[in-house]
């Protein structure tokens, strides 16, 4: 199973926490938040010096690009935890781990 | 006689002001930052002292110092509170709808984005064998 973080940041301050934190997944730059806008997930100017960055947003794809799990949050402090997300995934998949 | 020092309205308004300012450390730990227990607890042990320092100061003001200082302290602290309070319940739930955000058994939206490498990633390029995890954040700044 692959993860990937999205958000407008660009490449270059991806590539710097990506170096810096030692991630192993693809931090996607959607700089102009088109792919944000097509999953409607746009935060108007929420981002610094108003900018339009994505709410946050959690879903689990199955291998047919179907969506299995989504959550999405009502408060920006409140973010799915790896164990909740793992469960999800888990229960989506059938209880398979793979 | 020289009057005493006044001390739960210095180390309540200290406490105070460690309510708000906490929050940016225990916003790390999701227990603490799921709902702010902490930085209210805080609050809360504040408001406590700095009523009973008032207690003293305007009951015994013959004895305690601290009627002005004691005043300014619990207004500044009341303040704090009013904006830790505002930020918190209000403007972090202040989240678009997204009525419009794929749902479960929909198909995700295609995309193809760049790396912290200026690799493009499909979502095809993702989901095989196991499907993947997406997650939408706000950004790094």
């Amino acid at each position: 199973m692959h993860v990937a973080v999205i958000s407008v940041d660009s490449v270059e301050i991806n590539r710097g926490h990506s170096q810096k934190m030692g991630f192993a997944f693809p931090l996607l730059s959607d700089a102009d938040a088109a792919v944000i806008r097509r999953y409607d997930l746009l935060h108007r100017g929420a981002g610094p010096k108003n900018a339009d960055i994505a709410r946050p947003a959690e879903f689990y794809v199955d291998a047919s690009g179907t969506v299995r799990w989504a959550n999405l949050t009502e408060n920006i402090a409140v973010r799915a935890r790896p164990e909740q997300a793992l469960h999800a995934i888990d229960a989506a998949k059938g209880g398979r781990r793979d | 006689m020289k009057r005493k020092w006044n001390w739960p309205l210095w180390v309540g308004f200290v406490v105070a002001v460690g309510g708000l300012f906490s929050y940016e450390f225990f916003a790390e730990f999701p227990m603490t930052r799921d709902f702010p227990w902490a930085n209210l607890l805080l609050f809360g042990i504040g408001a406590a002292l700095l009523l009973v320092g008032l207690f003293r100061a305007f009951g015994r003001p013959q004895v305690y110092r601290g009627k002005v200082f004691g005043s300014i302290f619990a207004t500044i602290s009341l303040f704090l509170f009013a904006f830790f309070a505002y930020e918190i319940f209000y403007v972090l739930r202040q989240v678009p709808l997204s009525a419009q955000a794929p749902r479960v058994g929909a198909k995700a939206p295609e995309f193809s984005l760049p790396d912290q490498n200026g690799k493009s990633v499909a979502l095809g390029d993702l989901l095989s064998p196991n499907g993947a995890v997406l997650i939408f954040y706000r950004g790094h700044w």
